[in-house]
């Protein structure tokens, strides 16, 4: 008799058919940008580390055990709790990438840390990290839109906040370590992190995009309300947490200007307008420099360029062009 | 005064810039199969970046298959090329290759959907760029 119960298929995922093209294209940037953390020669790092003041190294282990606990989070639940709500087999497959590299960014924290660091200072930072009552409740925010039975689309808001946004109070210092020729292998990967961010910032963002234009313009308004409302209140967190941090060594306002240009960027993922004004996104050019280098300016435009720059060769897929 | 030709992908980040801009232009279509436009004067490309880890595929087929075609390649006169500076060393290299393919240069760079100050910038930076061009026997 069971045999003649109909049941649904179980389904094979086929990636000779796609829905949308954008799965393979995220895909392929993915798997080509794979790494590991045993890639970067961290312990070159080791004199320099020996270089900080023992409060510019705790600061450092305490960030990194801040960014350690958004990528377990996203690792064990947030990737995991939008594979429900994916449209087709290859996001699922998409997202079961990112949830890996989420594990792979928690897990390079911990080789920075084997490398440079003594085990009784970690521990007080891991102990720190789950004391810290704005990195908690940081956290916590997002884990609410997580939950089983959330909206799917608000669940998606918060995780591009959280890739695009929370983590840059703490990638911002080893940003400003590299800008001062202080701990640069570090900085490789946490650029490597940086990049993958990014694409999951992007991919995320754009499936959101794509269900919203979907919906009747009622329910699209109400999650963009909600979407400025929930960066209004993860900001006022951020701000608390980034004085408690960087107070003692004077640069709050600073990294206060680098949160401000990541929400901007962070809404604009989601297909929004900008938040904070341009006044409020000066970010300190070192940053931006360290965060791009070997990124040649050519800004013609805004007078730097005393001429015209040609492009030198740069890799390209040459079976496409013609000339 | 010339023109504008862009290009945007599902993200819609420089459709919505363009949106911001104001100014006209035409616009290179995501679909293989949809009619492609064909410049009638000068134009500067305004095209993302979708690089890898090492710079490849930076720029969207679509765009490729414009360029390949040498009316439309001989009117461009310049590029202004977006992207994610998290991307690091391959920031806006779509731009990079792009000019070094058609020998023009890059204008500007920027991130994403642009900001009030790039939008500013740019404008600027058009006017006196093909003021300057029009000079130029
Ligand atoms: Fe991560
Ligand atoms: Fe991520």
């Amino acid at each position: 008799m069971k045999d003649t119960v109909l049941r649904t298929p179980l389904k094979a995922i086929n990636w000779s058919r796609l829905q949308d093209d954008k799965d393979l294209e995220v895909w392929n940037r993915l798997t080509v940008n794979f790494w590991l953390p045993e890639k970067v020669p961290l312990s070159n790092d080791v004199p320099s580390w020996a270089t900080l003041r023992p409060e510019e190294r705790e600061l450092t282990i305490r960030v990194f055990t801040g960014l350690t606990l958004l990528d377990t989070v996203q690792n064990t639940i947030g990737a995991p709790a939008m594979m429900p709500d994916a449209q087709t087999p290859h996001e699922e497959a998409v997202l079961s990438n990112i949830s890996f590299m989420e594990a792979v960014h928690a897990r390079s924290y911990s080789s920075i840390f084997s490398t440079l660091c003594l085990t009784k200072e970690v521990d007080e930072a891991f102990r720190w990290s789950e004391e810290n009552p704005h990195l908690q409740a940081k956290a916590r925010l997002i884990l609410e839109e997580y939950k089983a039975g959330s909206d799917p689309l608000k669940r998606k808001i918060a995780s591009v906040f959280l890739e695009s946004f929370l983590f840059y109070s703490g990638f911002y210092l080893p940003m400003y370590w590299s800008s001062r020729a202080k701990l640069t292998n570090t900085a490789d990967l946490i650029r490597l992190i940086i990049r993958d961010e990014a694409v999951h910032g992007y991919y995320i963002g754009y499936k959101y995009q794509r269900a919203l234009e979907k919906l009747p313009e009622a329910r699209q308004q109400e999650l963009k309300d909600f979407a400025f409302a929930l960066m209004f209140d993860l900001y006022e967190i951020e701000q608390k947490y980034t004085a408690e941090l960087y107070d003692g060594i004077g640069l709050t306002e600073d990294v206060k200007a680098f949160l401000h240009y990541n929400a901007n960027k962070a809404l604009q993922n989601l297909g929004y307008e900008a938040l904070f004004p341009p006044q409020a996104c000066e970010v300190n050019p070192a940053i931006l420099a360290a965060l791009s280098p070997d990124s040649e300016n050519h800004d013609f435009f805004s007078g730097s360029g005393s001429s015209y720059v040609i492009g030198k060769a740069v890799a390209t897929e040459d079976e496409d062009w013609d000339f | 005064m010339s023109g504008l030709v862009y290009y945007s992908s599902g993200s819609g980040n420089t459709a919505r810039f363009m949106a911001q801009l104001g100014l006209p232009a035409q616009r290179i279509p995501i679909r293989m199969d949809d009619p492609v436009p064909m410049p009638d004067r000068p134009y500067v490309l305004i095209c993302p970046t979708y690089a890898d880890g090492e710079g490849r595929g930076a720029v969207a087929k679509p765009v490729i298959r414009f360029l390949n075609d040498p009316a439309r390649r001989a009117l461009i006169r310049g590029v202004i090329a977006s992207g994610n500076r998290n991307f690091g060393a391959t920031y806006a290299c779509a731009g990079e290759v792009i000019a070094s393919k058609c020998n023009v240069p890059v204008l500007y760079r920027f991130e994403l959907a642009g900001t009030e100050t790039d939008l500013a910038r740019i404008r600027a930076g058009l006017e006196k760029f093909w003021g300057a061009l029009c000079l130029t026997p």
